[in-house]
């Protein structure tokens, strides 16, 4: 579904962020990337989708090449859904409206046709009751499932999230993890950048640890929890499975 | 001075003071303020786009309105226009430009540059998040502006794009070089045909005071509600 390869990266001349990059997530997999901050986690995920560029290497996504100038990028991003660590609510709209602007304006899809679909995942999520307010008046909790289903309504063949949960205050955590969870049983196939270990434990298929833009390590989820290869992975999972 | 102060003056230019002059004056106000804000905004997306070229020319063209004197921009556009316009249009005499239109074009090329700078500022005050989760809905650049950074923008914008069209709103008396009857031009005609300057231009400031201090008043109240919001 997703094939990454031989990724390389560069904000200026001097700064590599991305080296040699190279995995891939199959269809109906949950794949967890983690590392230290800074690694490139959030821009390897970006480059998913395009939204960040990168200078060499090639990604694929259900067969289209991402890197192809030729690509319509718009579409491409349409069936590939995006969660991020700040929501990224669009404040001026309602949390309906919300859900069925880019149902509308992207796919095409009349006004009612939207709305159900959106009524039907804000149930879904939990959030029917909130459809008329605005996002400013939803907690980050429920904020964050608000942005997943706004991404579900895309019917989506894929869903990226960057973090979706480190922004949240504690109690609200797993309000969120738990629709992901339940997606990832749905077999959504799903690419997540999380420290949350526990997620990954439940639900994961295999885990990739990132440091200093390298992928070092990518093995499945038994493996990883079992015996990490590497000093640095071993290191970090001691430091974030220590609190 | 005040002793023989005449109201009985102001009450029968009234109508024509209101009906001729403030019709024209909030009629330039509106269309222009409408003209500007949507010309600006397409000057602030030039310079925001990233596109070096674009960028620049809008800059210069900025820069360069807002170096000149609107009374200048007003005078010289009035009487050059015909000509460019010939000039343009390959025409044997230069084309009449009514001193309306001429003065609504003025304006709103002049106030573009202002509002094109507000606009700026409100669309760089929103994060960088908004459009990135737009464009992975899979909106276009066109659609993400359009739907979801100008409407934030403007609103953030608000109270100061009113603020600058009260400005506008004063400084379309302006228009006196041209001779055009607006409040403040049917005011002076009054005034110099009755020989009563001083009640005349007196009511004029009364009435451009009144109209801007209820606005401003309405804008700090505006800012308060959104403050609420956010
Ligand atoms: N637009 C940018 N321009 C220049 N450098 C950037 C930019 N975005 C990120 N970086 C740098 O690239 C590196 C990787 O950033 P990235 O956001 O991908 O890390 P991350 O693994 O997601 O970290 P975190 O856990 O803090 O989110 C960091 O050193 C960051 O400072
Ligand atoms: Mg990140």
């Amino acid at each position: 579904m997703i094939e990454i390869s031989h990724v390389n990266k560069w904000y200026s001349p001097s700064f590599q962020v991305l080296t040699d990059c190279t995995t891939s997530v199959t269809k109906g997999e949950v794949v967890v990337v983690c590392g230290p901050s800074g690694s490139g986690k959030s821009t390897l995920i970006k480059c998913v989708n395009a939204l960040e560029p990168f200078q060499s290497g090639d990604i694929l996504v259900d067969g289209t090449k991402v890197n192809d100038p030729k690509t319509n990028l718009p579409k491409l991003r349409s069936r590939v859904g995006m969660v991020f660590q700040h929501f990224e609510l669009f404040p001026h709209l309602k949390i309906i409206d919300n859900l069925c602007l880019a149902q509308e304006k992207v796919l095409g899809r009349g006004h009612d046709k939207s709305v159900t679909k959106g009524m039907q995942l804000l149930e879904r999520v939990g959030l029917k009751e909130q459809a008329q307010k605005f996002p400013a008046q939803l907690s980050g909790g429920q904020q964050q499932r608000v942005a997943i289903a706004r991404a579900l309504a895309m019917d989506p063949i894929v869903m990226l999230f960057d973090e979706p949960t480190s922004a949240l205050d504690p109690e609200m955590v797993s309000e969120v993890l738990d629709v992901m969870v339940d997606l990832a049983r749905e077999g959504m196939t799903m690419m997540v950048v999380t420290h949350e270990m526990g997620f990954a434990r439940k639900v994961a298929n295999r885990v990739i640890f990132m440091d200093r833009g390298e992928i070092v390590e990518d093995a499945p989820k038994e493996d990883f929890f079992g015996k990490p290869r590497s000093d640095r992975a071993q290191k970090f999972l001691s430091k974030i499975l220590s609190h | 001075m005040l002793g023989n102060f005449d109201f009985d003056v102001i009450r029968r230019a009234l109508p024509y003071l209101f009906y001729e002059g403030m019709t024209f004056t909030l009629t330039l106000t509106g269309l222009a303020a409408l003209g500007g804000l949507i010309f600006g905004t397409a000057l602030a997306l030039m310079r925001l786009s990233g596109l070096k070229l674009l960028g620049r020319i809008a800059g210069i063209y900025v820069d360069f309105m807002r170096s000149l004197p609107l009374v200048l921009v007003i005078f010289w556009f009035y009487f050059l226009v015909p000509y460019i316009g010939q000039w343009l249009t390959g025409a044997s005499r230069p084309i009449s430009v009514g001193a309306f239109a001429s003065s609504l074009i003025t304006f709103i090329m002049f106030e573009a540059a202002y509002f094109s700078e507000i606009m700026r500022a409100g669309i760089q005050s929103i994060s960088r998040g908004q459009p990135a989760a737009a464009s992975a809905l899979g909106l276009t650049y066109a659609q993400t502006m359009r739907y979801v950074v100008l409407p934030q923008a403007f609103r953030n914008m608000l109270p100061v794009l009113i603020t600058q069209t009260i400005v506008l709103f004063q400084d379309t008396s302006l228009v006196y070089v041209l001779s055009i009857t607006d409040f403040l031009g049917a005011a002076s005609k009054v005034a110099q045909r009755d020989g009563r300057l001083v009640e005349m231009y007196l009511f004029a400031a009364v009435v451009y005071f009144t109209i801007s201090c209820i606005a401003s008043f309405g804008v700090r109240r505006l800012q308060a509600r959104i403050a609420i919001i956010r």
